[in-house]
């Protein structure tokens, strides 16, 4: 397991490793510069622009320089912003975006599974086509469109909550709900295909032939191994949730990591694109990381074949 | 086993719980405190949106309107501008320029001060100006300054900071040596990289400008908070000389990057003022007659380039008779929908000519005309020895407004003209790219002005930074030698005039229109107005 779980963390470590040079590489050969502007800078300004950042040396020089920087989790100024630096920028922006999408997997979780389960058990009744049609509209429904219907009328028209920006707990009510809806319907229309499943199995018609209560035998036996799915999908929908959150964070003002990398990149702004390329691609292999650990705690025979390397 | 996966998903999920528990709800509710117009306390607090993060907040590494607008209100340079425009004493108190337009003596105002109770003082004046022309600094605006005698060498690095044009020969004087004759220098002195800096804050803390702590500034507000990419906040400096005026008590702004979503906070009460407007929005107030609509001119041309080194567009009839065959109005009408006004030249209104303003003296200086167009354009294909036009395309950078301009101008050249063109969208680092290496037919661009003068529009000089039409003319390069070897008005504004009336008769770029500036204000604030080239100021704004 130990040795297992060290070869995970290795090929982990390679793999981050490669998305930094690969960044490195093509933020290099896109057309573009940091400082180019309508209309052209004095070349005595773009030379200091170009000293300063050290963006004068060879690309070599550079690169071995950030990473010895990244080392020492310094990921180095913002070109566009003096105000701010890229450690900042992620140390400000993650937690926030963090906050916002562990709150929609929260909400996305609890209804998604509710509405699955109510919607298996009242299988073709009016419970389930009400489930369904919601599951539906979330997946179809873009969430920046939810977005705006949401401020329409519980902003603007009804003031319940505030539009936008990230100052109390009220503020973030809204970006989660519609954050959460996609996931919502995903988890919903999975969960009770999975509930049929098992429902169908005959180890729940032995338990209900034991004379088990219904509520018995749907709490304990249905439900649980049918959560089994669900925490297969978990990782991913997680990395997705928390980082792709930007037109969510856009149009609620969010001071999120959303944001950054979108505006790294049309910026041309080199370190903030790097810095936020790393820390989505280390959330990634993260959850990947401990998803593939999980399996093992699942399914001895993981553990066997990694073993045996 | 069973257990073990119940446990994950059981962890997972309390963990979860646990980060949205903590999060939520613990944040300080500052904007409910102080937010919208029902104040508790009974201060007056204005609630706008700056639209970004400002890059910084230090006079000399500022770059944009997200620093600038904080900026405005928070410094004061030597001179400041009244609604009208006008330029009046700001730190200075008065000016005495020499005979030939080269040395400009500034007395500054009696016990003026920082915010952190600092003397303010003439020397604060030199040392800003020479830190951003320091090679180090690296300041992206440090060519305004180069107007200063020695400024672009001091900058370049073949001069020494000894040699630059500004000496403060005692506490309140200060003595400017320009280059040349520079008349519109006093519009100069009130923009941000000629703002002073406190000498003695930036020697022993260099970083003073990144933290609301430590940043000090001179102007009627100064800033008191600022939380990185969520809201920033100013409030009345009680140091500052003219205090009794500024009515309001505080500033709060927002940093919203959605047009749309600062609208709907606007709707909603949470803004007192929404600006720049979603364009839609823009379309249905221009008529609707809605007090809080506000419509200020604005110092901006929109036009297309030709790449002038390209067959057929080297050819200046060609170039008329595109020019000549769209329909401003219709563009300005139905797709802008600002209130823009269309342009038959590069100058905008609203700056000063010798006599009245420039643009109203100046007409109309080509007219819209398709019978005319086509025979142009037919005889402006003869002479490249070509039947008609190749196939060509518009470039504009990634934007919904520059799309639908380009849409319109694409219809109206095959309806008028029966040419075919294609869009081509780039973004908009890649766009500048291929300007600047020449590489495209006919590109979408704007120009705002920097100071209140025509000066500011003649990009077209032979090699110039700004010259993406790649255009070359004797004459309009000498006229403008003439218009910046004289402080003489009239000879001047003349020597400006001509210089346009050249452009357009040769055409290198397709003025479409000149820029408003559309906001909105609550009806309870007054005392706002827009400086043609800056943001809404309300610096003497009062909120009931």
């Amino acid at each position: 397991m130990l040795r297992y779980t060290l070869n995970r963390f290795k090929w982990a470590i390679i793999t981050l490793w490669a998305v930094i040079t690969l960044t490195f590489i093509i933020m290099h050969t896109i057309p573009g510069n940091p400082f180019a502007k309508e209309g052209a800078m004095p070349p005595a300004v773009y030379e200091n622009l170009q000293v300063h950042y050290g963006l004068d040396k060879p690309l070599l020089t550079q690169y071995g320089n950030y990473l010895l920087e990244v080392v020492q989790f310094d990921f180095g100024p913002s070109l566009k912003s003096s105000s701010i630096s890229v450690n900042d920028y992620i140390l400000k922006g993650f937690p926030v975006s963090l906050h916002l999408g562990a709150q929609a997997l929260v909400i996305a979780i609890f209804f998604g599974l509710i509405l699955g389960v109510v919607a298996s058990l009242k299988r073709n009744k009016w419970p389930d086509y009400l489930s369904m049609v919601i599951a539906i509209v979330g997946i179809s429904v873009p969430n920046f469109i939810l977005a705006t219907i949401l401020i329409n009328y519980f902003a603007i028209k009804w003031h319940i909550f505030p539009v936008a920006t990230w100052a109390t707990w009220q503020h973030t009510i809204l970006p989660s709900i519609a954050l959460s809806m996609m996931p919502l319907a995903f988890i919903a229309r999975l969960m009770r295909t999975s509930m049929l499943e098992v429902m169908g199995q005959d180890y729940i018609l032995t338990a209900k032939a034991k004379g088990l209560k219904r509520s018995g035998v749907i709490i304990k036996h249905a439900i649980r191994n049918a959560l089994l799915p669900i925490i297969t999908i978990l990782g991913i929908l997680t990395a997705n949730i928390v980082t792709g959150s930007f037109i969510i964070e856009r149009i609620f003002g969010i001071p999120g990591m959303g944001d950054m990398f979108v505006k790294g990149i049309s910026n041309r702004d080199y370190p903030v694109i790097l810095g936020s390329t790393i820390v989505y691609s280390a959330v990634l292999i993260l959850l990947i990381f401990i998803v593939d650990i999980a399996y093992t705690l699942i399914d001895p025979r993981i553990k066997v074949t990694g073993e045996k390397k | 086993m069973k257990k073990s996966k119940f446990s994950v998903l059981a962890l997972l999920m309390a963990i979860m719980l646990i980060l949205a528990a903590c999060n939520g709800g613990s944040k300080e509710t500052s904007n409910e405190k102080e937010g919208g117009s029902g104040d508790s306390s009974g201060s007056k607090v204005l609630n706008v949106n700056n639209s970004s993060e400002p890059g910084s907040l230090h006079p000399a590494n500022a770059q944009g309107t997200h620093e600038s607008w904080i900026l405005e209100h928070t410094f004061e340079g030597l001179t400041k501008k009244t609604e009208e425009g006008k330029i009046v004493p700001g730190s200075a108190e008065s000016w005495e320029i020499s005979e030939d337009g080269l040395t400009w003596t500034f007395k500054l105002k009696d016990g003026l001060k920082w915010s952190n109770g600092d003397p303010l003082t003439a020397n604060d004046f030199e040392y800003a100006w020479k830190y951003a022309l320091k090679p180090e600094t690296a300041a992206d605006y440090a060519y305004q300054l180069y107007y200063l005698k020695g400024g672009e060498a001091y900058n370049s690095k073949k001069g020494k900071e000894e040699d630059v044009g500004v000496k403060a020969t005692d506490d309140h004087t200060l003595v400017v040596t320009l280059e040349q004759p520079t008349p519109y220098f006093l519009d100069l002195t009130s923009f941000y990289t000629f703002y002073p800096i406190d000498k003695k804050v930036q020697e022993e803390n260099p970083k003073w400008a990144l933290d609301a702590k430590t940043h000090v500034s001179n102007g009627p507000f100064k800033l008191t908070e600022w939380k990185h990419k969520e809201s920033l906040k100013i409030e009345k400096n009680e140091n500052y000389y003219d205090k009794d005026k500024i009515k309001l008590d505080a500033v709060n702004f927002a940093l919203i990057e959605d047009e749309n979503t600062a609208w709907q906070m606007y709707q909603s009460g949470e803004l007192d003022i929404a600006y720049p407007l979603p364009v839609d929005v823009q379309g249905q107030l221009v008529n609707s007659g809605d007090k809080e609509f506000k419509n200020g001119a604005e110092l901006a041309v929109y036009y297309y380039n030709f790449n002038t080194k390209v067959k057929p567009f080297n050819n200046a009839k060609v170039r008329k008779a595109l020019s000549m065959a769209i329909e401003r109005k219709k563009i300005t009408e139905n797709v802008a929908q600002g209130g823009q006004k269309p342009a038959f030249g590069v100058i905008p209104p609203g700056i000063p000519d010798a006599n009245g303003d420039f643009q109203e003296n100046t007409g109309n200086l080509f007219e819209e005309n398709v019978a005319e167009a086509k025979k142009l354009l037919k005889e402006g294909l003869a002479e490249e020895g070509m039947k008609e036009l190749p196939n060509f395309s518009i470039l504009y950078n990634t934007l919904d407004s520059h799309k639908k301009i380009a849409e319109a101008v694409q219809g109206m050249w095959r309806d008028n003209l029966g040419v075919e063109v294609t869009l081509e969208n780039a973004e908009f680092q890649v766009k500048l790219d291929r300007e600047k290496a020449g590489d495209f037919e006919i590109s979408r661009a704007g120009w705002v002005g920097d100071y209140v003068d025509p000066m500011t529009f003649m990009l077209w000089e032979t090699d110039g930074a700004y010259n993406d039409a790649g255009w070359s003319n004797k004459e309009y390069d000498n006229l403008l030698k003439e218009a910046k070897s004289t402080m003489e008005p009239k000879e001047r504004m003349a020597a400006l005039h001509k210089a346009e009336e050249v452009l357009i008769e040769d055409m290198p770029i397709l003025p479409v229109y000149f820029y408003t500036k559309p906001y909105m204000v609550k009806s309870n604030v007054t005392g706002v107005y827009a400086p043609i080239n800056a943001y809404p100021n309300f610096i003497y704004a009062d909120k009931k």
